[in-house]
């Protein structure tokens, strides 16, 4: 367990720091100078009273005035020194530290993108890292503003008068005890608010998206009941919110009022007896009035930097997770690493895969899905792996790819070990589509040259052509310019299976693996991706995630997967006569292509 | 809320709707912050008065010399210094009272507002038609009652407020000042509207450089999404390097950016800060020139500069204002439009039976595109309907129409023979269970969603129409059976578990109508057999619609249509539409069929 005090999260910060720290230093020192100058100020104030209205005389003026505009024009000087520097040091620290955790992301294995959501990975890169970079920088230059100016005042005050700066000095820590006080409280509150807020939010989604089934139960009374509920529960927690920070500013007023009336009581006994002049007075009764707010909003600083804690223990946790595949040095010194492939030294792939002995576990899985698995798989055949939805089929796959390592035997790829040679030589020479095709948004081009980058347009346009992507490019406006993605044109994913094809017939890989889509896909798209996958796999070695008759019929070995383990290996003939698993999992396989195709009919 | 139906509201006309509850509340946060600006106006006067006649010598004159009257003239304070000083904590203390009510009732009516606003919102969203619905993006509606309804609520609670605020504190300390010398408040007075020109040119150019920002800031974010989620294909493709070189470009452009604005914005706020303490400065030496000449006392000095003091920061924060109350007209009118769209009519809920009948029914959705045309069926009252048919051949718009979720465009549907144009929608839908094809479970518990449309939720008879629906075994399966949360925050149920969720929710209706819109198309056929033997043994009386792709599902239908191209292609039963040979011959076969080599396989075994 950490305890409260522990900031080992934050020093796991300073290398970001460390790069900016002539910015940082500058900053702080001049956000200082600007609290100590806006203190002095009213010292000008006091000269103005006791020396010219005092003494009943202009003497001097002259550079008085110059003396105060030149303090002025420094104050804005440092100032705008420290803002833009305050600023700077936001944005960079924020751009580098989303730099190293996107950098990061793109060395770690799959494993940990299955182990950990989408959402809160990204939540990681782009929340976390902001509310680090906002308060590393707002929160030091506004509280190095606001401590200095407490102190700077307080010494003034003390120099001045002591007796007179207690009257001011007296009700500081009355602020600063209810500044922590409410500061708490108005951080639960305002959680709480938040997250009622969102599930308010919530409450929306699901009236306008469920407004159907809302309509036919016949239940939109009670939905307004419920709704409301919650829009009651904010009210009430919003009022409690807003009661606290009512009291709270109405506290600090009163604060500031009671230390200047306080000054007017002693200071005006002083000046009465001339013990004080009257523009020693006036200084005092601005910093009365002055201070309280930025003792206020240092307990406020100082509340923000031991709450970022947890964004900066969230970020570098990300940082230091190592990848579960990774090279050994003297591979990457052959084979370079993520960032630096050095494919002078890359061998070809031919196309053998051979699982030798492999025991397999999942890292959060209990039990080994893979014992002591054996198989051969040379150049040009085709595996089909079958079974139920959440049956295990992508073990293999997997591991093809390298996404995990085997917990024990090995993977041969071409006879030797698949971790004799870099991950990225691998992946370079595997195609790879998904169930659910995934683009990139930008052009149809960028993403079909996403794995082979200077393919001509001559090879473009064949890779389409040999798996039909090029009657979807056709029909788009701007054909290979396209853009696609939230903002461009909207393709099926039927569509999007086919240019996925196409991207990866142009990587030209020697392994091709396939999740194929289970979803109905229209007719005329089926044909073409069925002629497309044909074309694809010949020549190759293939693992296909198999849900189709023709795929599962001719592949060379069908593995069936029942409970995350190989049950039957054989071909299609060898496992019908078998009459075991996989003669069942065939039929219902038959009856529900079957139902699909029955669109076809009418 | 009252039924808002048939209301037009112009813009004002709708923030008068929805400040309906809270328009004292707002009255008294303004009057008390009225009370607080006041007394914040007549401090500096105490101040200035103890200056010059208790600590100095000068001779009361106005309001002051009379108040000094009442306490024994003006000698009697003299020498009494806490007097004035009490006088300061007393000011003080009902200003920290008024300041209080001034906040809380701000906040508090705020939130009736916001209350307000998002239960009509709601309430009225949820009763505008399905065709209002099928038009408009569930983004785009969430975005207007979330994002424009917070603009709203912070237009009326701060924007105008402050506003108001801001304009009285500057009429009362400038006429303050005007009163105490004419022209030094002029000094004051000039660099107002510089100040707040200032700041109003700024806003106005640095909203679009925000908003430029902000839409970079999202490129950025969905790059990163795009590559998180599309993991496995920069992974198989080798592209890391390619997508860092991607992320880091963004970055860096809108890194740059924000840098470029934050010279700027940094440049305003020093120059600003330089400008209103220029103003002080000027406000301080012509002061201590009048004071010498006799022109105004010591202690008027001190109240001008409290004063000063006292309003730059509002005048600072006018421009922000103004320029933000004008994204206030365009929420309002957002939010307007969807309020001016017109409810369905719901009427009372009473008593349903008799035949449905479909005579010459045609539908379009869009003008010139017919889904339906001269559809007519009968479904006498206790008989099943089957209807199969392609995608796109109308099947489901036949039950809309049914259920009075959309107007048929030609023709007539009865029920008892009342059309049903004359029948309230409320008395349909209470009597007609229909189970949507992908019907939405609501975050809440099993039971709660099983229950979600009937009148208790006693377990006994949740269970009773879970079993029915053949979903009682996986439901106590759970760990936290009947009481496992289901929705965004707790267990995700697959498919076919959700559809007899809601197949269940509907049976506990009980209702005489009910209509299954392809709603057991994720179940296996065993099941969706076993479902329907348990409806027809417990549920026999009710007059029943089954839509479907699987033949199994509707061949035991007392009467069956097929549907084509929004036209009824076949009708009859399983046999007789066998024997003609059509459409629903070439279904059956293919789906009862099996392949060839198994029935070889079974000739071998």
């Amino acid at each position: 367990m950490k305890g409260k005090r522990d900031f080992s999260g934050l020093k796991k910060l300073a290398p970001f720091l460390k790069t900016y720290r002539g910015m940082f230093a500058a900053m702080i020192v001049c956000t200082v100078l600007v609290g100590v100058f806006n203190t002095i100020l009213p010292l000008f104030q006091q000269y103005a009273f006791d020396n010219f209205i005092a003494n009943d005389t202009l003497e001097g003026l002259a550079p008085f005035i110059v003396l105060y505009i030149l303090c002025l024009l420094v104050t804005m000087a440092l100032d705008y020194v420290a803002s833009f520097d305050c600023c700077k040091l936001e944005m960079y620290l924020l751009r580098d530290m989303r730099r190293a955790a996107f950098n990061h992301l793109q060395t770690l294995s799959v494993s940990y993108f299955s182990a950990n959501s989408v959402g809160r990975v990204h939540a990681r890169v782009m929340s976390d890292t902001s509310a680090i970079g906002s308060i590393i920088s707002w929160d030091v230059y506004q509280g190095g503003w606001n401590v200095t100016y407490v102190i700077s005042a307080v010494i003034i005050m003390l120099a001045l008068d002591p007796l007179l700066a207690l009257c001011v000095i007296v009700v500081v820590p009355l602020v600063a005890v209810a500044s922590c006080y409410f500061q708490r409280r108005l951080t639960v509150l305002n959680r709480r608010v938040r997250e009622i807020n969102s599930e308010i939010t919530g409450g929306f989604n699901e009236g306008i998206t469920g407004v159907q089934t809302a309509k036919t139960l016949a239940i939109e009374d009670r939905l307004d009941a419920r709704f409301s509920r919650n829009t009651a529960r904010m009210h009430r927690q919003g009022t409690k919110l807003g009661h606290n920070r009512a009291l709270f500013y109405s506290i600090i007023a009163f604060a500031s009022s009671a230390a200047l009336a306080l000054v007017l009581w002693y200071g005006g006994v002083l000046t009465a007896e001339n013990a004080v002049k009257l523009g020693t007075l006036t200084v005092f009764m601005t910093y009365a009035q002055g201070i309280m707010s930025p003792v206020q909003w240092s307990v406020d600083a100082i509340a923000d930097l031991i709450a970022v804690k947890v964004n900066a223990e969230r970020l570098s946790a990300l940082l230091s997770t190592e990848s579960d595949v990774k090279d050994t040095p003297e591979v990457t010194a052959k084979y370079g690493d993520t960032f630096d492939p050095k494919r002078e030294n890359w061998e070809p792939l031919y196309g053998d895969v051979e699982f030798r002995d492999v025991t397999f576990r999942y890292p959060d899985g209990e039990e080994n899905v893979l014992e002591h698995f054996n198989l051969k798989v040379p150049k040009g055949t085709l595996v089909a792996i079958v079974g139920e939805t959440g049956a295990g089929k992508s073990t293999l796959v997997n591991l093809v790819c390298r996404f995990y390592e085997p917990t024990e035997g090995q993977v041969l790829i071409d006879g030797r070990d698949a971790r004799e040679r870099s991950v990225g030589w691998l992946h370079s020479h595997i195609g790879y589509v998904l169930q659910t095709p995934h683009l990139f948004s930008g052009t149809v081009r960028e993403n079909l040259l996403y794995g082979n980058e200077t393919a001509t347009q001559a090879q473009l346009e064949e890779a389409c052509a040999s798996v039909n992507a090029d009657k979807v490019i056709a029909r788009l406006e701007n054909g290979y310019d396209s853009c696609i993605g939230e903002d461009g044109c909207s393709l099926s994913t039927g569509e999007k299976q086919l240019l996925s094809f196409a991207r990866a017939i142009l990587a030209d890989p020697a392994i091709f693996v396939l999740d194929e889509a289970t979803s109905s896909i229209d007719t005329i798209t089926e044909k073409l991706i069925q002629q497309a996958i044909e074309k694809l796999m010949r020549g190759r070695t293939s693992f296909v995630i198999a849900h189709r008759l023709s795929t599962i019929r001719s592949a060379d070995v069908i593995l069936a997967v029942h409970g995350g383990k190989i049950v039957e290996s054989g071909t299609h003939e060898e496992l019908i006569k078998r009459r075991g698993y996989y003669y069942g999992l065939y039929i219902k396989q038959f009856r529900e292509e079957k139902l699909r195709r029955q669109e076809i009919i009418p | 809320m009252e039924n808002t139906k048939g209301k037009k509201f112009t813009k004002g006309g709708m923030l008068a709707y929805f400040l309906r509850g809270c328009r004292l509340l707002f009255a008294a946060s303004i009057i008390s912050g009225l009370i607080v600006t006041f007394i914040n106006v007549v401090i500096p006067q105490v101040i200035s008065f103890t200056v010059d006649s208790v600590i100095g010598e000068e001779q009361p004159q106005g309001v002051a010399g009379w108040l000094a009257g009442l306490f024994g003239g003006v000698q009697a304070v003299r020498g009494r210094l806490w007097v004035p000083a009490v006088a300061v904590l007393a000011l003080a203390l009902v200003m920290a009272v008024f300041q209080y009510c001034a906040l809380y009732f701000n906040h508090r009516a705020n939130q009736s507002l916001m209350r307000g606003m998002r239960n009509g919102l709601f309430r009225h969203i949820q009763r505008l038609p399905a065709g209002w619905h099928s038009k408009h993006s569930t983004g785009d509606i969430i975005q207007r009652c979330t994002s424009d309804a917070d603009v709203i609520s912070n237009f009326v609670s701060n924007q105008l407020y402050q506003l108001v605020r801001i304009i009285i504190l500057l009429v009362l300390s400038l006429a303050l000042m005007f009163a105490m010398d004419v022209e030094l408040a002029l000094i004051a007075a000039a660099f107002i509207p510089l100040l707040v020109g200032y700041s109003l040119f700024f806003y106005a150019r640095a909203g679009k450089s925000f908003r430029k920002c902000d839409e970079e800031e999202g490129v950025l974010s969905s790059i990163a999404q795009e590559n998180l989620t599309g993991v496995r294909v920069v992974r198989a493709f080798g592209r890391e390097r390619y997508e860092r070189d991607k992320f880091e470009k963004q970055n860096v452009y809108y890194t740059g950016l924000w840098v470029r604005i934050e010279r700027f914005l940094a440049a305003y706020w020093t120059t600003n800060d330089f400008l209103s303490a220029l103003q002080c400065m000027l406000l301080i030496v012509v002061g201590t020139v009048f004071c010498l000449r006799g022109q105004i006392t010591a202690g008027d000095l001190v109240a001008f500069i409290s004063y000063n003091t006292m309003l730059m920061g509002p005048v600072r924060q006018l421009g922000r204002i103004i320029s933000g109350m004008r994204r206030a007209g365009v929420s309002i009118g957002r939010i307007a439009e969807i309020m001016n769209a017109e409810e369905e009519s719901y009427g009372e809920a009473g008593e349903l039976s008799g035949d449905i009948c479909f005579n010459d029914v045609s539908f379009e959705y869009e003008a010139g595109k017919p889904v339906l045309s001269g559809v007519s069926f009968t479904v006498p009252q206790g008989g099943t309907l089957g209807i199969i048919g392609g995608t796109g051949s109308g099947k489901s718009t036949l039950m809309y129409l049914l259920d009075g979720l959309y107007a048929p465009t030609g023709g007539h549907i009865t029920i008892g023979g009342r059309d049903i144009s004359e029948i309230p929608n409320a008395t349909l839908r209470a009597n007609i269970g229909f189970v949507l094809q992908e019907g939405y479970l609501y975050t809440g518990t099993v039971r709660e969603n099983i229950a979600a449309a009937s009148p208790s939720d006693d377990l006994q008879s949740v269970r009773r129409a879970a079993s029915a629906a053949c979903v009682d075994e996986n439901v106590s399966s759970f760990p936290s059976g009947y009481e496992t949360v289901v929705g965004e925050r707790g267990v995700t149920l697959s498919g076919g578990q959700k559809q007899r969720v809601s197949i269940a929710r509907t049976l506990l209706r009980k209702t005489p109508y009910l209509i299954f819109d392809d709603s057991l198309s994720a179940v296996d056929s065993e099941t969706d057999a076993e479902i329907r033997s348990r409806l027809a043994r417990e549920y026999g009386s009710s007059t029943v619609i089954m839509i479907s792709h699987r033949i199994t599902t509707v061949m035991n239908a007392d009467n069956i249509i097929v549907m084509d191209e929004g036209r009824v292609a076949e009708q009859g039963t399983s046999e007789q539409l066998l024997a003609l040979g059509g459409i629903y011959k070439r279904i059956y076969d293919l789906q009862m069929s099996l392949p060839d080599e198994l029935k070889e396989g079974a000739n071998e075994g």
